[in-house]
C-alpha cells in the first residue's frame, strides 16, 4: 500500500534533523497562522499564487530564491564546522551517513533552486520591461515554471524529514548512485527533483526565446537591446539547448534504478563515461547560464553608477554569444584524468582557455565604462567591483584547471572547489545581489536600505577570501573533496580560517536580512519612495514606468529609437510615456489556478514514484493531465482593462511625477 | 530595413500581436529534438554492447517494423487532409481525418507495444543488456510522444464537436499538433533507418 514507505523512514535517531523539523514546523506554522489571523489568504491565492504576472511571479522566485540559500547556507557552514572539528580522532559531529547527504543537498539546492530561481525571478522582473512588452509570451505557462521549480524544492526538503537525500554529490556519477550501492531512496529524491524542476526551467528557457524574439517593442532592433536582455537571451538559448540532455541523463539514471537497466551500471554492458559526458555537456553551459545573466546585471548597473553609457555595447554582445558558443565544447575538462588522451584533453584545455578571453573583454568594458565616469558608490557597485575582483581570481585559477597537467594535480582537491566556488559566489551571486539592489524600487516603489547594503557587502566580500582562499592551500597540499574528517595536522588550522568564513558570510546574511527588514520598515520616509520610477538616471525602458509598474507595464507601448532608449527619450525631451494618452482598452491575461494545480499534481507523483507508492504516482499522473487537457478547454482565459482605468492609473502617475518636480 | 517594418507594423495595430503560440511550440520541439538526439547518441554508443545476448539483426522483423512505418507515414497524411479542412472551416471533415489519423496512430503503438511483448516475452527486454537498454528506451520514447499525441488528438475532436467554426485558438492548436505529429514521422524515420535498417544490413 505505502511502498518503501513505512515510519522508520522517519529520523527520529537524528537530533539535528528532530530540531531542524521542529524549527521549520514552528516557523511554518507561524507564518500560517498570520496569514489565517490577517486574512490574507484571499489575496494571496488570488493575487500571487494563481498570477500569471511576471512582476508576481519575479518577486515569488526570488522569495524561494532566498529560502533556498538559507536551507542552502546551513548545509555549507555545518560542512565547514565539521571539518574544523573532525581532526586527528575526533569524528566531529556529523556521521559519514549524513555528511554525504549533507554535500549533496549544498551543491544541489544551491545550483537548481537559489541560483537558477533568482535568475529565473530576474529574467521575469527585468526583460518584459527592458523591451517594452506587456508580458512575456506565455504567461500561463510562467506562471507553471515557478510552481514546477517550487514543488520540486519541497520534494528535497521532504527527504530531510522523511527518508534521506542522495549522498552521491550534486551531479549523482554512476555507479555509485546505482541502486547497487544506492539503495535508498535518496537518489530518487534527487532524480525527481531534478526532472520536475527541469520542466519548469526549460519552459522558462522557451518562454523568454520566443519573448524577446517575438515581443520586443517597435523599433528594438537587436543591436538596441539592453544588455541584460542580451544575457537573457543567451541564457535562454543555452537553457533549451542543454536542460534536456539532462533531462536524458537522469531519466537514463533513472530507468537503470527503477527498471535494471544497463546505461551506466558496471554489468551488462553499461558506460559510466556516457553519463559523465551527458551530465557535463549540461553542466558546463549550465553555468554559463547562471553567469551570463549577473554579466548583464553588472552591464546595467556600471552604466547606471557611472553616469556614462556602456563601453564597448558591441563587444559586450559579441563577447556574450561567443561565450554561449564556446560552453559547449568545454566539457571534458571535467574529467581530463578519466583517460580521454592527451590529443582530446589538449582541445578541450584549449577550448577552455579560449573562454577567457571574451570574459576579459567583458571586465575591460566594465572598467572602461567607469573610466572618466562619476562614479557613485552605491551598494550595487560595491557588488560590481567587487565582483569584478573576485571573479578575475576565478577566471585565473580556472584558466590554471584548463591545463590538463594541472589538472592531474588539482582535479578533485579542495582547489577546484575553491575555483568554482570564487566564479559562482563571486560572479552569479554577487551579481544577483547586485541585481536585487538596482531593480528592487522598480519592484516595490521604494528603495533598499544601503547602509545594511553596504555592510552585508563587506562582510560577504571578506567573508569569501576567509573561507575559499584556505581551501586552495589545502588543494595545493593534497586535501580532496567531500571528506567527512581527516588526520592531517597541517590541514587543520586552514579549516579553522575557512570556519571563520563561514562565520563572516553568516554576518554577511544576517546583514542582508536586516537590509530587508530596514527597507520594509522605512519604505513610507519621503527620501527612500521611488515617485519618479526613475531612481538611478536609468538608461534602459524599464525605468520610464512607474515603480511599481502598472499590470499592463506600459500604457502605450514605447518606440525605440536608439540604444539606451529611455536616456535617448530623456536627452531629446520625448515623453517615452506618451502621457496624456489617447489610451486603448488593454488586453490581459487572467490569473488561473492551473500552473499551482499541476505543480501539486506532480509534487504528489514525485513523492510517490520515490517511494514505489504507484497508486499514489497514478493519481498524480491523471491530475496533471487532466488539469492540462481542462485549461486547455477553458475559454475563460482573458480580459481587457478599459481604457478610462488606463487613463486613471496614468494620470494618478503624471500628478505625482509633476508634484515631485514641483517640490 | 527591419527597424521601419516593425515601426510601421506596429502603428497599425498598436496592441495587437501576431499570437507567438506556434512559434514558441516549434521552438519546443526543436528542445525535444535534442532529447531525441541524446537519446540517438545514446544508442550509437552502446549498440554493440549485447552482453552476450541477442543483437538487432537477431531481433528485429521486416513484416512488422513495415506495417508500423506504414500506418505512422500515411497517419501523416490524412493529419495534413484534417488541416486543409480545417483551413476550409469545414469542422465535420476535420473531425473525420482527425479521427482517422487517431486510429492510424493506435494501430502503431498498438503495433509497437506488441513487438516489445514479444521481445520481452522471449526474455529480451530492456533490463538484458545496454544495447537493449538503449534500444527500448529510444522507441519508447518515441511510442510515449505518439500516445501523448492520441492523447491531444481525443482531446481537440471532443473540444471540436457540436462547434460550427474554428476560432484562432482552435487553428493554433491544431497547427501545433500537426507540427507534433509531423515531427514524430522525421523522428520515426530515423529510428527506422538508423535503429532498425542499420542493425539489420
Amino acid at each position: 500500500m505505502l511502498g518503501r514507505l513505512s515510519f522508520s523512514a522517519i529520523p527520529l535517531d537524528v537530533p539535528i534533523l528532530v530540531g531542524t523539523f521542529l524549527g521549520v514546523a514552528i516557523i511554518g506554522l507561524a507564518v500560517l497562522g498570520l496569514i489565517t489571523y490577517y486574512g490574507k489568504w484571499g489575496y494571496l491565492w488570488k493575487e500571487w499564487l494563481t498570477s500569471v504576472d511576471h512582476k508576481r511571479l519575479a518577486v515569488m522566485y526570488i522569495v524561494l530564491a532566498l529560502v533556498a540559500l538559507f536551507r542552502g547556507f546551513a548545509d555549507a557552514i555545518m560542512m565547514r564546522t565539521q571539518l574544523a572539528m573532525a581532526y586527528a580522532g575526533n569524528p566531529g559531529y556529523l556521521p559519514p551517513h549524513h555528511y554525504d547527504q549533507i554535500f549533496s543537498a549544498h551543491g544541489t539546492i544551491m545550483i537548481f533552486f537559489l541560483a537558477m530561481a533568482f535568475m529565473t525571478g530576474l529574467f521575469n522582473f527585468v526583460v518584459p520591461l527592458q523591451i517594452g512588452a506587456r508580458d512575456v509570451a506565455f504567461p500561463f505557462l510562467n506562471n507553471l515554471s515557478f510552481w514546477m521549480t517550487a514543488i520540486a524544492f519541497i520534494l528535497v526538503n521532504v527527504s530531510l524529514f522523511i527518508g534521506e537525500f542522495s549522498q552521491c554529490g550534486w551531479l549523482a556519477y554512476p555507479p555509485l548512485s546505482e541502486s547497487q550501492f544506492s539503495p535508498g531512496v535518496g537518489v530518487d529524491y534527487y532524480i525527481w527533483a531534478i526532472q520536475l524542476s527541469g520542466v519548469g526551467t526549460l519552459l522558462t528557457g522557451v518562454n523568454f526565446f520566443v519573448t524577446i524574439v517575438k515581443m520586443r517593442a517597435p523599433g528594438m532592433t537587436w543591436m538596441k537591446m539592453p544588455v541584460f536582455t542580451w544575457t537573457a537571451f543567451c541564457s535562454s538559448i543555452l537553457i533549451m539547448v542543454s536542460f534536456p540532455v539532462l533531462t536524458v541523463a537522469v531519466a537514463l539514471l533513472g530507468l537503470d534504478r527503477y527498471f535494471g537497466m544497463h546505461f551506466f551500471t558496471n554489468d551488462g554492458g553499461g558506460n559510466q563515461m556516457l553519463y559523465l559526458s551527458l551530465i557535463w555537456s549540461w553542466g558546463h553551459p549550465e553555468v554559463y547560464i547562471l553567469v551570463i545573466p549577473a554579466f548583464g546585471v553588472f552591464s546595467e548597473v556600471v552604466p547606471a553608477f557611472s553616469g556614462k553609457p556602456l563601453f564597448g555595447y558591441g563587444t559586450m554582445v559579441y563577447a556574450t554569444c561567443s561565450i554561449m558558443v564556446l560552453s559547449f565544447i568545454v566539457w571534458v575538462h571535467h574529467f581530463f584524468t578519466m583517460g580521454a588522451g592527451p590529443d582530446v584533453n589538449a582541445f578541450f584545455g584549449i577550448a577552455t582557455m579560449i573562454i577567457s578571453i571574451p570574459t576579459g573583454v567583458k571586465l575591460f568594458n566594465w572598467m572602461f565604462t567607469m573610466y572618466k565616469g562619476r562614479v557613485q558608490f552605491h551598494a550595487c557597485m560595491y557588488w560590481a567591483v567587487g565582483f569584478m575582483v573576485t571573479f578575475t581570481i576565478g577566471g585565473m585559477t580556472g584558466v590554471m584547471m584548463a591545463i590538463p597537467g594541472a589538472d592531474f594535480v588539482l582535479h578533485n582537491s579542495l582547489f577546484l572547489i575553491a575555483h568554482f566556488h570564487n566564479v559562482i559566489i563571486g560572479g552569479v551571486y554577487f551579481g544577483y545581489i547586485c541585481g536585487m539592489n538596482f531593480w528592487f524600487p522598480k519592484v516595490m516603489g521604494f528603495k533598499m536600505n544601503e547602509t545594511w547594503g553596504i555592510r552585508a557587502f563587506w562582510f560577504w566580500f571578506v567573508g569569501f577570501y576567509f573561507a575559499f582562499v584556505p581551501l586552495y592551500v589545502l588543494g595545493f597540499d593534497g586535501m580532496t573533496r567531500r571528506m567527512n574528517h581527516y588526520d592531517n595536522p597541517e590541514w587543520h588550522i586552514w579549516l579553522l580560517i575557512a570556519e571563520v568564513g563561514a562565520v563572516l558570510i553568516l554576518f554577511g546574511i544576517v546583514c542582508q536580512l536586516t537590509q530587508l527588514y530596514v527597507t520594509i520598515r522605512d519604505r513610507n520616509l519621503p527620501a527612500n519612495r521611488d515617485v519618479t520610477g526613475d531612481p538611478w538616471n536609468g538608461r534602459a525602458l524599464e525605468w520610464s514606468t512607474s515603480s511599481p509598474p502598472p499590470p499592463y507595464n506600459f500604457a502605450i507601448v514605447p518606440h525605440v529609437h536608439e540604444l539606451d532608449a529611455f536616456m535617448h527619450d530623456k536627452e531629446n525631451g520625448i515623453d517615452t510615456r506618451c502621457a496624456g494618452g489617447p489610451y486603448a482598452p488593454i488586453h490581459m491575461p487572467k490569473n488561473t489556478a492551473a500552473g499551482f494545480l499541476i505543480g501539486v499534481f506532480s509534487l504528489v507523483f514525485g513523492f510517490a514514484a520515490v517511494w514505489y507508492i504507484w497508486w499514489l504516482a497514478a493519481i498524480g499522473l491523471i491530475g496533471v493531465i487532466g488539469t492540462v487537457i481542462a485549461r486547455s478547454a477553458n475559454k475563460d482565459i482573458d480580459y481587457y482593462i478599459p481604457a478610462e482605468e488606463v487613463a486613471r492609473i496614468e494620470n494618478e502617475h503624471s500628478r505625482k511625477l509633476m508634484a515631485q518636480a514641483a517640490e | 530595413m527591419a527597424h521601419d517594418t516593425t515601426v510601421q507594423t506596429a502603428g497599425h495595430d498598436e496592441h495587437h500581436h501576431e499570437s507567438p503560440v506556434v512559434f514558441g511550440f516549434w521552438v519546443y520541439l526543436m528542445t525535444d529534438c535534442i532529447i531525441f538526439g541524446s537519446l540517438f547518441a545514446v544508442f550509437a554508443v552502446l549498440h554493440n554492447q549485447v552482453n552476450g545476448g541477442p543483437s538487432g539483426r537477431d531481433l528485429f522483423e521486416y513484416s512488422g517494423l513495415a506495417q508500423e512505418t506504414a500506418l505512422l507515414l500515411i497517419s501523416s497524411i490524412t493529419y495534413g487532409f484534417g488541416m486543409i479542412a480545417a483551413h476550409k472551416n469545414e469542422v465535420n471533415k476535420v473531425i473525420m481525418w482527425l479521427g482517422v489519423t487517431f486510429l492510424l496512430g493506435l494501430g502503431f503503438v498498438g503495433l509497437e507495444l506488441n513487438e516489445f511483448a514479444h521481445m520481452i516475452h522471449e526474455g529480451n527486454g530492456p533490463d538484458r543488456s545496454a544495447f537493449l537498454s538503449s534500444f527500448f528506451t529510444l522507441v519508447s520514447t518515441h511510442g510515449l510522444h505518439v500516445t501523448c499525441g492520441l492523447i491531444w488528438l481525443v482531446t481537440l475532436i471532443v473540444q471540436l464537436m457540436g462547434t460550427t467554426e474554428i476560432p484562432e485558438r482552435m487553428m493554433n492548436k491544431l497547427t501545433c499538433l500537426s507540427l507534433f505529429w509531423h515531427f514524430l514521422d522525421i523522428v520515426w524515420i530515423c529510428v527506422f533507418t538508423y535503429v532498425y535498417l542499420a542493425s539489420m544490413i
